[in-house]
Formats: C-alpha cells, structure tokens, sequence
C-alpha cells in the first residue's frame, strides 16, 4: 500500500475540486472510497509545512512497511530490488523534506525540478531504449520525479509536428503552380491541445484507475501522478526523431519511423505498467495494458494522418486519375 | 559645581591615555542629504528629459545586446521598454501576409505578443524552478531585448521579399535569419548563463534555443 502522505495532498485536491464543481455525489463517494486510507495522526502535516521532526519520524514507519510490503509481495521486479536496501537512509532522509509544502506555492513545484542535465540526458535515452525488465520508473526516477521533461519534451513535440507538417506539405506541393505556400499557423494551437491532453488526462485516468485497482487488490503497486506524467512526458521523447523523418515523402520510410515510435514507446509504457497491474484480475490488466497501448497508437496515427498530407492524395485533384496516380506512385 | 559641569570634558584634563594603547580609526560624515535633494529635483525637470534618459537607457541596452559581453548593465536596470518596443515591431511587420482565408495565414498581431510574452514568461518560471538567481523581470528584460537580432532580420527579410520571392530570396533569407538566431541565443545565454547551477546550464539554455528557433521561423516563413 502506498503510504498514506504521499497522496493526500492529490485526494483533498481532488475532493475541493469535485465539490466546488458541484459533483457532490462524487465527493461523496471519493471520500466513502478512501476514508479508511487516511491517517489522522498525520493529518496535521497536511496544513503546513513545519513540524519536520515529527513528519521524519512517522515517515520512517511508513517507509519500511512500505519497502517490507513491496519486497514479499513481488520478488522479482528487477533493478529496484537492490535500490532501497542501499537508498533506504537517503529516502528516509529526504522524503522527510520532501512535499511538504501546499500545492498552490512556489516550493511545492521546485521539487519536480531537482534534477541535473544528466539526470535528463539520462531518462531520454531510458525512454528511447527500453530494456524488458527495466522498469522506467524504478529504473530512472528512482522517486524522483520532475516535470522538466514532460513539459519541455511535449512543447518541442508540439512545435516539432507543426514545423515538420508544414514543410512536408510544400514538399509534397513542390511543382504545383495552384498551391500557395501558408504557414498554417493555427495548425500549432490543435497540437498543442492533442498532445498536451494525451501527456495530461491519460496519465490522470490511469492513476485514477491504478488506485481504484489497488484498493480492490490489496498488494498492488501504485505509482503517484507525478511518476506517471513523467513516463508519458518521456515517453514521447521518441515521436521527436519520427516527426522530423515524416517530413521526406516517402510512404514506406514514414510508415516504417511510424512502427518503429509505436513500438518503442507502446514498450517503454507496458514495461512500466505491467508490473503494477500483474498481480490483478487478467481481463483487468489486458484491458489497461491495451488502453494505454490504443491511445498511443490513437495519437500517432491521429497527427500523422492531421499534419502531414499523403504523398499520393493531393496530385490526382489536379491531373487526370490514372496518369495522376500511376506518376505518383513511381515517384515514391 | 556648575562651573565645572559648564565646561566641556571638564573631568577629562587629568585623564591621560597610555601610550601603549594605539587610537585609530576614521571619522566619515555620510553624505545621504545631498541625493535625497538630487531625487526630488527629477520632478521639475522638463518631460524631454525624462524621455530621453529612458530612451538612452534603452538604446544602451540595444548596444549591449549587439556586442554581448558578460556585463551586467542589462540585469541591473532591467526595463521592458525594450522588450515592448520590439514584440510591437515584430508583430506590426509580421502583418499584411495576404491569404484567401484567414485560417491558414501567418499569425495575428495578438499570437505574436502571446508568443513572445508566454515565451519569455514560460522560460524565466523554467530557470526560477531549476534554481536560478536571476529575478523573474531581469530574466524577462533579458529574454526581450535579445530578439533585437530577429527584428532586424525581419527587416531585411521584407526588404528582400520587395525585391524578388525565388529560391535565391529564400536562400538569403534562411542565411539572415539563421545568423541573427545564433547571435539572439548566444547573447541571450551569455547575459542567463551566469546565474544557474553549474549541472544545470543545459536544461536553462534549451528552452532559450526553442523559443528563438519558433520566432525564427516564424519570421522565415512569413509570405506577403
């Protein structure tokens, strides 16, 4: 069970927001779910940030049930196992300062930034390479979790299809006196929209749902929120490359960059999640793991099909249909 | 009684002070009344001259943004005169780009301003949370005057747009607009670089890279 201070904060949040958007029913019913998970001797830490001695302490209880509970319930989870015998102290130590500030200041959002440039190099190379049992949230967050990754990697993912739309549409245009050449500016606000909300609310209904499961199931790895945004900010890291190789219009090689991402990044997410959801229902965590790999698939395909024209659509409005296509196709 | 009391250090003229112990020091009489005096006369001074220290204040700005030494004119008397003089200048020469729909055009007025402020506002919050110790408007002042090389970039590009729109103006455009990139990212790093943790430069310059990168584009493609 994941110790109760850590998601407080989320659920209270949760809580406020449902009641001030007027969902009484679901405030209700979050707060009938996960009353027994709270612990009021805690409780007091949630209205400030003082009292470190005393939040250190009982933290300490936490975490070694935590780790003992982690350690019976799954032997074999790899890399992480050798971790917390070793960075138990410096857990202890920090996560007694960690997240003590409320969420509104400015303190509670410079911890998600307490990383270096190789700590950053590190997680992308992590995400464009995935190894089979190594876990992207064990392995390289190490419950260190930072947001400068998934913001700035879904800005540049952002900019980077547009960019890349933009010119693969000249591209393809190339020797067509109709066309004329349009930045297509506003194309940028509708990747941002889709990639922003694939990076947040997925990540955000799959916590939802992990936590769901693991109070059902008792012995359940669940993963904050943050750690979760971080494997899908990461996760996308390996669109990048694939959206700069889309813009040569060639069918073949776009297809063959779109199965490549597909399949690194659909690995980097199973390979994360499988571990949390193995110990459920199978029908539970087929269906999870599909989710997750659907929406994936959903996205890719989804920009590729938005942004960038098909090579072989746009000459047979100007030419006549056979000689158009038969042209076209022997081009490519 | 009073006699004695009347003089000064009356009781001291039998006082003798050994000649071991050695008297030093320094008496400075602080000079604050005059600049207060100073400070208040700015309100006579006619409106002119008010105008004109802002405007060499920030025409000195320009200079340093031009030749990007590590000094620290810019971050002390930070300003955002600069800054909006320039997003308005951009925004008002990235106009007229004639399209049939408005859709697929380049961007409004209000888009640039947007960018530009976002822009600048999403990297000083990015440099702030990795530690840095620059001030949220110095960071601000910085990031703004070093769009200075894209705006002249962008003039040249509509003066090369009146004469010819071929490959060649392409190529000469992508050349302008590439370099006054590089010297926006390298005075803009030169002036934020100072102030991050040593492990961190990379993470802070980044972003700097992509916003000057999206401008320039922004500026590249733009089609009367």
């Amino acid at each position: 069970m994941k110790d109760p201070f850590e998601f407080q904060g989320e659920f209270i949040f949760l809580i406020y927001f449902f009641y001030y958007s007027k969902k009484i029913y679901i405030t209700y019913f979050m707060f009938l779910c996960f009353f027994p998970m709270i612990d009021f001797d805690d409780s007091g830490n949630l209205l400030g940030p003082s009292r470190d001695a005393v939040t250190i302490s009982i933290e300490d209880e936490d975490e070694v049930k935590f780790n003992s509970q982690k350690k019976t319930a799954d032997p074999s989870v790899g890399a992480y196992e050798e971790d917390p015998v070793s960075s138990d102290d410096q857990t202890k130590l920090l996560s007694g300062q960690k997240k003590n500030a409320a969420f509104w200041t400015f303190e509670y959002y410079q911890q998600f930034f307490d990383i270096d440039t190789y700590h950053v190099k590190e997680r992308i190379l992590g995400s464009v390479l995935p190894w089979p049992r190594k876990n992207f949230i064990h392995t390289y967050l190490r419950r260190n979790p930072d947001l400068y990754g998934p913001f700035w990697i879904c800005t540049t993912l952002v900019f980077a299809i547009a960019i890349s739309g933009n010119i693969s549409t000249f591209l393809v245009n190339l020797g067509n006196p109709n066309y004329k050449y349009t930045p297509e500016f506003r194309k940028v606000t509708i990747a941002a929209t889709a990639i922003f909300s694939y990076a947040w609310l997925v990540p955000l209904a799959l916590w939802g749902v992990l936590l769901w499961r693991s109070n059902k199931v008792t012995n359940l790895v669940s993963y904050s929120f943050m750690e979760i945004v971080c494997v899908y900010g990461y996760s996308l890291a390996v669109y990048i490359p694939a959206v700069i190789i889309w813009i040569v219009p060639f069918m073949w090689l776009q297809w063959l960059s779109i199965m490549i991402a597909l399949c690194l990044s659909g690995s980097v997410l199973t390979i994360t999640f499988w571990p949390a959801v193995r110990d459920d229902h199978p029908k539970v965590y087929i269906a999870i793991l599909s989710t997750i790999v659907t929406f994936n698939v959903l996205l890719a395909v989804g920009c590729k099909m938005y942004f960038f024209s098909k090579p072989e659509e746009l000459p047979q409005k100007f030419s006549g249909p056979t000689v158009g296509v038969k042209i076209t196709s022997n081009h490519v | 009684m009073a006699d004695d009391a009347s003089k000064p250090f009356a009781g001291l003229a039998d006082v003798s002070i050994s000649e071991d112990i050695a008297v030093e020091g320094d008496i400075s009489v602080p000079v604050g009344t005059s600049r207060r005096d100073e400070e208040l006369s700015t309100l006579d001074e006619p409106v002119k001259e008010t105008v004109l220290r802002d405007l060499r204040a920030v025409g000195n700005k320009f200079v340093h943004v031009l030749y990007p030494k590590r000094s620290s004119a810019l971050l002390r008397d930070w300003d955002l005169w600069g800054p909006l003089l320039l997003c308005v200048t951009l925004a008002l020469l990235l106009q007229g780009g004639a399209t049939e729909t408005q859709e697929q055009g380049g961007p409004q007025f209000a888009e640039v301003f947007v960018i530009v402020w976002v822009g600048s506002i999403v990297i000083t919050l990015n440099s702030k949370l990795l530690g840095g110790t620059l001030s949220f408007f110095q960071s601000l002042c910085v990031l703004g005057y070093c769009i200075m090389p894209l705006t002249a970039a962008l003039v040249v590009c509509r003066l090369v747009l009146l004469l010819a729109n071929n490959a060649v103006s392409f190529a000469v455009r992508l050349l302008v607009v590439s370099a006054s990139f590089g010297w926006s990212t390298f005075a803009s790093t030169a002036f934020l670089v100072d102030s991050q943790p040593p492990n961190r430069k990379a993470l802070v310059v980044y972003p700097v890279f992509l916003f000057y990168f999206v401008i320039g584009w922004i500026i590249l493609t733009f089609s009367p």
